[in-house]
């Protein structure tokens, strides 16, 4: 039987996402499930869905990518992030030239593609400052949802967070909750602070072309628009943003297949 | 194996905390050497050294001491070899790269030390190392901050002796390193009551001459695009050549370097076509810090050259041999010295001249530019480094580390994606 199906499995620390393709590119699943305890607990449930589709063993071919990526043990191939999220970004926003911020349950990614090949890349350390983690905890602190934080930072102003580390950041906060500063202004301060934190780092790269923004964050509208304010440039984004590393996988598979 | 432990209890070791090391080393060796295919056959003498560490070489270094010579411990490759040797004294290596002495450091040393700082002062003071309760006398370097300071709380414990490297390299600073190496040699001649004379000091310069001779031929096989020795191979010589006696060193390295030129005209390669060509650069690999050559070959890509102080800068440029006297001597000794390109000085443009010589010579695809935690010297040079690279058009990708294994999964992504990039 001969290969149809092109999957991309992006194990993230927080989420992994699954993207099929057909052989010209097309997407034809996304899947989304949280990754738990056990990346390989979540691998083979993704092949079980991936075995509901219909998609026999002999008629596809596997990418894996993603903090988990050794786990799959189906995968004809692993590939790193960085190259899968490069390669996904271009198919999703349709250009070869972009630099894509990926900001990540775990890590967050600064990558420089230029015709279709990464020239350049950044990761953060090894701490949780800048990362989807540092919104995620602070949104708990704040007892709101990761999208009532960016729109209540939308509506605030005025305060700033000092502290990049989340674990003095969070005290910060709860600091100024007791002093009974207003949610707004403590969610601004909050996505301001990842904000600059993402802008220092891109400081290194050459930032002359488009801008886009992959991972479970590019659906925030209003943290989307302060780091092009802070960049100074037009940072984009779409909701198949998130997948863009699974799609990257996916384009991976398809070269194996091709070659 | 053979047994030293009377040997290790005789230097006051700390036998039972030796024997938590002893236990993770083999496997370590296993993981990262023998796992290896297609070795060449003559890192036989290697693989034996490196599973006896810290037993064929200290017992023969207790042996010479036995009769009357005295062994000294260095920590910088500014240490100039051939003074010792000419009076008749012995050289060791004395720099710790495992997270296994950083503990023992950590007692007397600010956290944010490099570990290889922390790691020499534990390898001492926690008294797991035979070569650091071997060596009669360390000769320290005035070179970054936390040695120094390091320096003050070994020197409490050993003889210690510190030479003024300078900072800068203009004329009246290789005129004052020649002082320096002067004073040395007396110093050398009365800890060993041995005389320094034209005739040993020139033997001395040939002896070392001849071993940087043997190195550099190794490192030559490492060019052709026929790659006869993997990068962990090769690190492990370069490392082993710090402990080992001059002269069977360069006999090793002469027979490992006819194995490897026969292999080239025969085709033999480690590595399969087309797999890129890496080379590392940034702070020492101290013995056993084998984790960025690991992870880079583990990843698909061949490392061929290291532009550190465990690489080029030990055995490139040779000491003009053609002076009779001590003066002249000592003069070509500082030269020679004053060549090696480290970030303890400023300005440091040598280094950037190295390094696109050599990403031509050894035909490189990337380079990685890695320093240990907390140095701020070669942290600081990574950004003068990768303009350098960049705009001669070589992928550069800068890291940081230390001996930890926390961060090999984080590691293991960038390097990874960096040499897809190269594809
Ligand atoms: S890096 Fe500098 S200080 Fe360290 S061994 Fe090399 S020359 Fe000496
Ligand atoms: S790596 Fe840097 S900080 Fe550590 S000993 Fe060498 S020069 Fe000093």
């Amino acid at each position: 039987m001969s290969i149809s199906y092109y999957a991309g499995i992006d194990i993230g620390s927080t989420c992994s996402k699954t993207v099929v393709m057909d052989g010209s590119g097309k997407i034809l699943h996304r899947l989304l499930r949280p990754t738990g305890w056990s990346s390989v607990d979540t691998a083979d449930a993704v092949l079980k869905e991936l075995d509901g589709f219909g998609i026999a063993q002999d008629e596809r071919k596997v990418v894996s990518t993603g903090y988990g990526r050794a786990s799959v043990s189906y995968a004809d191939k692993q590939v790193t992030e960085i190259t899968c999220h490069a390669r996904g970004a271009c198919h999703i926003y349709g250009t070869d030239n972009l630099t894509v911020i990926d900001i990540g349950g775990q890590d967050t990614k600064l990558i420089v593609v230029q015709n279709g090949q990464v020239t350049d890349f950044l990761m953060n350390d090894k701490c949780s400052a800048g990362t989807g983690r540092f919104l995620e905890v602070m949104a708990n602190t704040l007892s709101v949802r990761l999208e009532e934080l960016c729109e209540l930072a939308r509506m605030g102003g005025g305060v700033s967070i000092s502290s990049m580390c989340t674990v003095f950041a969070e005290s910060e906060v709860i600091g100024l909750i007791g002093k009974g500063e207003k949610r707004e202004n403590i969610a601004y301060a909050v996505v301001n602070s990842i904000v600059q934190k993402v802008a220092s780092q891109a400081g290194r790269l050459k930032l002359d072309q488009t801008v886009c923004l992959t991972g479970g964050l590019c659906e925030f509208e209003y943290l989307r628009k302060r780091l092009g304010e802070v960049l100074r440039c037009e940072v984009i984004a779409c909701p198949d943003g998130r997948y863009a590393g699974a799609a990257g996988a996916a384009l991976s598979a398809l070269r194996l297949g091709e070659s | 194996m053979a047994d030293y432990r009377q040997m290790w209890s005789d230097l006051g070791m700390d036998m039972e905390n030796h024997d938590n090391l002893c236990q993770v080393l083999p496997t370590a060796v296993g993981d990262v050497f023998l796992s290896q295919e297609n070795r060449p056959k003559a890192m036989d003498f290697w693989d034996l050294v490196i599973s006896e560490v810290h037993g064929i070489r200290p017992a023969e270094l207790i042996e010479e001491q036995k009769k009357g010579r005295k062994v000294f411990g260095t920590f910088c490759v500014y240490v100039p070899d051939e003074v010792i040797i000419a009076a008749n004294g012995i050289v060791t290596g004395l720099c710790g790269g495992s997270q296994f002495w950083v503990p023992d450091g950590e007692k007397v040393l600010p956290k944010s030390t490099c570990p290889l700082v922390k790691a020499s002062v534990g390898a001492r003071l926690g008294r797991t190392c035979p070569f650091f309760r071997i060596a009669d006398m360390y000769v320290g370097e005035t070179t970054c901050d936390g040695k120094k300071k390091a320096y003050e709380i070994l020197g409490e414990d050993v003889p210690m002796y510190i030479m003024d490297v300078p900072q800068m390299k203009r004329e009246k600073d290789i005129l004052k390193w020649k002082d320096e190496i002067a004073e040395f040699a007396k110093k050398v001649e009365e800890f060993t009551g041995n005389t320094i004379t034209p005739e040993k000091l020139g033997e001395a310069i040939h002896l070392i001459n001849e071993k940087r001779k043997a190195l550099q031929r190794v490192y030559d096989c490492r060019k052709s695009k026929t790659l006869p020795i993997s990068g962990r191979d090769a690190l492990l010589m370069t490392q082993i050549s710090f402990f080992d006696d001059p002269a069977r060193c360069a006999q090793m390295c002469n027979r490992l370097a006819d194995e490897l030129e026969q292999r080239i005209k025969d085709g033999v390669s480690v590595v399969s076509a087309g797999t890129k060509r890496i080379m590392v650069t940034g702070t020492p690999l101290a013995v056993p810090n084998w984790k960025l050559h690991n992870i880079i070959e583990t990843s698909g890509a061949a490392v061929v050259c290291e532009e550190m102080c465990t690489g080029t800068r030990y055995f490139e440029n040779l000491v003009d041999e053609s002076q009779t006297t001590l003066d002249g001597q000592f003069m070509a000794l500082s030269e020679r010295y004053m060549k090696t390109n480290c970030a303890c000085f400023t300005p440091n443009t040598g280094r950037i001249d190295d390094l696109l010589r050599l990403a031509k010579e050894y035909q490189v695809d990337g380079v990685i530019d890695c320093s240990l935690k907390f140095c701020c010297l070669y942290d600081t040079e990574k950004y003068s480094v990768s303009r350098a690279l960049k705009e001669a058009g070589i992928p550069v990708l800068s890291l940081e580390t230390d001996y930890e294994d926390a961060d090999a999964g984080q590691l293991r992504t960038r390097i990874g994606a960096f040499i897809e990039m190269l594809s």
